[in-house]
């Protein structure tokens, strides 16, 4: 890899590891990985398989037991560092944000990091404005608007834009459209998309959802039982049908329905991606069989 | 003759008032909705997010009182405070997160808990508890706390202490939202399977079509107002529609409909995975 922005060597976390007993939780074991700068990943596997213990070391909330962790040059956990700069550095939105928003209009609640971080008024409120037409959530419309107000996905955005306003170099989202319907997941990773590409940020996505990170992510890591078991190109990943469904796990309902066809006889390119291309490689095999 | 039904929801409107202020003009949530729900249904309540179905599900157990129109649950009246308990023991109902069902600190006694409230003799209640915790399928994990359960587990677990009670309806309110594909796959399998064992009355609230293909009868929301009804097969056959109604077509369905259009054998009773795939290969 050419320049990686966070990597793991042997990363190791045990809950309780220091009154060892039975209260003991191996919640990862050994994971080596590394995350391409300006590149977007996910991270699934079902509850319990470590992912979120993983990422909450990305940011330094955990320091790992054993093996080490370099998020952008920065060794996490070693004497010295200063948390608070990494923290910056990576941003992260945890599950369920709208909980955190707690301020009475958008706007405050957007301006609380850039303010911490001591910066000048004028610079506040142009990364605030910012981050606001990002997640689009126009700063004419909602600046002053009630944070409680909003529906259900404008809080999560407004809650992301938060973190934006911080100007991460990486953002770490944890399940960020849990709850959410069709519309507020899509409007979700539309603004998130654009950010990605506008912003040239690092995204790191947790999900126990592969169909929902298909599109966005261009690497997948699975994890189960604190192990990372596979990594790989989303098709590649998708390809591994029965195997993902013994940790737990289901490529989207297309790659079903394609890896029930292949076994039922019909010969497919592996490359398909889209309904789109299933289609025409349906048409395609059906002329080939003569049929129709 | 007609049978009565279970749950008979008659031009039902319903209003929060004073959430957006004062002075802001108060939205309907529901708009003359009027549903009838029959003994041993299956019945699928979709829209998305705001479009009412969470608010017309609580008007099926009283949590909510229509503001115009009147709902009858086996009968008794909603706007009567003494139907309440009858109307609850009647319709009981399980939400996005099971936690906030889960009172108890071990499995078995979270089951027996409002058996418990209730007095029932111990025997009776041992004998429910057993039972519901079978139909489940969550008998093994009775000496467990919660806490050590997954969510598929929890989401189990709120579904049998809400069975216990022998309830003739199970309202199932985005019981699956918050759960990974597999385990809200299982939840589903489930909800049918009490559905066929026992005639228990199922409405499973959701915004996933693929939720929605094995119901008897689907109930479309959108505004307040029932916009699309009928049998899977039925409603499926308008994608369009369902599309504008901002309802995300699972890839699948959208595949074997332009696959049909475009001269494939294959009939538009297949809306599962499986039953696409076995038309075609047949």
């Amino acid at each position: 890899m050419k320049d990686p922005i966070i990597s793991t060597r042997d990363l190791t976390y045990i809950y309780q590891a220091k009154n060892a007993g039975p209260l003991q939780k191996i919640a990862l074991a050994d994971i080596t990985l590394q995350i391409e700068r300006g590149s977007c990943v996910a991270i699934i596997g079902v509850t319990g398989s470590g992912k979120s213990t993983l990422v909450q070391h990305f940011n330094g909330l955990l320091h790992p037991t054993a093996g080490s962790v370099i998020v952008d040059g920065i060794e996490v956990g070693s004497k010295g560092v200063d948390s608070i700069a990494l923290r910056r550095r990576a941003g992260m939105l945890f599950q369920f944000p709208e909980a955190q928003l707690f301020e009475r209009t958008v706007y405050a609640d957007v301006a609380f990091g850039p303010k911490r971080m001591k910066l000048r008024r004028k610079e506040i409120r142009s990364r605030v404005l910012r981050a606001l037409d990002a997640v689009g959530l126009p700063h004419a419309e909602f600046a002053r608007r009630n944070p409680f107000e909003l529906s259900g996905g404008q809080k999560r955005r407004a809650a992301l834009a938060g973190v934006l306003a911080m100007s991460p170099s990486i953002l770490i989202l944890d399940e960020p459209t849990v709850g959410l319907d069709a519309d507020g997941r899509e409007e979700f990773y539309t603004y998130l998309k654009r950010i990605k590409e506008t912003q040239g940020v690092t995204v790191v996505l947790v999900s126990h959802d592969m169909a929902e990170v298909a599109t966005l992510a261009d690497w997948l890591f699975v994890l189960h039982n604190g192990r990372l078991v596979m990594q790989g190109e989303p098709r590649s990943v998708f390809a591994q049908g029965e195997t993902l469904r013994t940790w737990g796990l289901a490529a989207p309902p297309l790659n079903e329905l394609l890896a029930l066809l292949r076994k039922g006889g019909i010969t497919l390119p592996d490359e398909i991606y889209t309904l789109e291309d299933a289609f025409d490689s349906l048409l395609q095999s059906r002329k080939l069989s003569g049929r129709g | 003759m007609e049978q009565i039904p279970l749950i008979d929801l008659q031009h039902i409107s319903y209003s929060y008032a004073g959430q957006s202020g004062e002075g802001a003009p108060t939205t309907l949530a529901l708009n003359d909705v009027s549903l009838q729900v029959q003994q041993g249904e299956y019945l699928v309540l979709l829209g998305h997010n705001g479009s009412g179905k969470s608010t017309l599900a609580r008007h099926c157990n009283a949590l909510l009182l229509p503001t115009g129109g009147r709902a009858l649950i086996a009968g008794h009246d909603s706007a009567e405070r003494l139907n309440w308990r009858a109307i609850r023991d009647t319709v009981g109902m399980i939400f996005q997160n099971p936690d906030n069902q889960i009172i108890a600190t071990v499995v078995e006694d979270d089951v027996a808990w409002a058996l418990t409230v209730r007095g029932l003799p111990a025997n009776v209640i041992e004998e429910r508890v057993t039972w519901a915790m079978q139909a489940v399928g969550i008998e093994r994990l009775r000496g467990l706390p919660p806490n050590k359960l997954s969510g598929g587990q929890r989401q189990r677990l709120a579904i049998a202490s809400v069975l216990a009670l022998r309830p003739q309806c199970i309202i199932a309110d985005e019981a699956t939202a918050q759960l990974d594909p597999l385990s809200r796959q299982d939840i589903v399998a489930l909800l049918h399977q009490l559905n066929s064992d026992f005639g228990l009355t199922i409405i499973q609230v959701t915004h996933l079509l693929e939720e929605a293909a094995l119901a008897q009868r689907i109930v479309v929301m959108e505004q307040g107002k029932i916009v699309m009804e009928g049998t899977p097969v039925q409603v499926f056959a308008d994608l369009e529609r369902l599309r504008a109604l901002k309802l995300a077509i699972p890839e699948p369905i959208a595949l074997a409909a332009r696959l049909r259009n475009a001269g494939f054998r294959i009939s538009e009773q297949a809306l599962t995975v499986e039953t696409i795939a076995r038309e075609l290969l047949n």
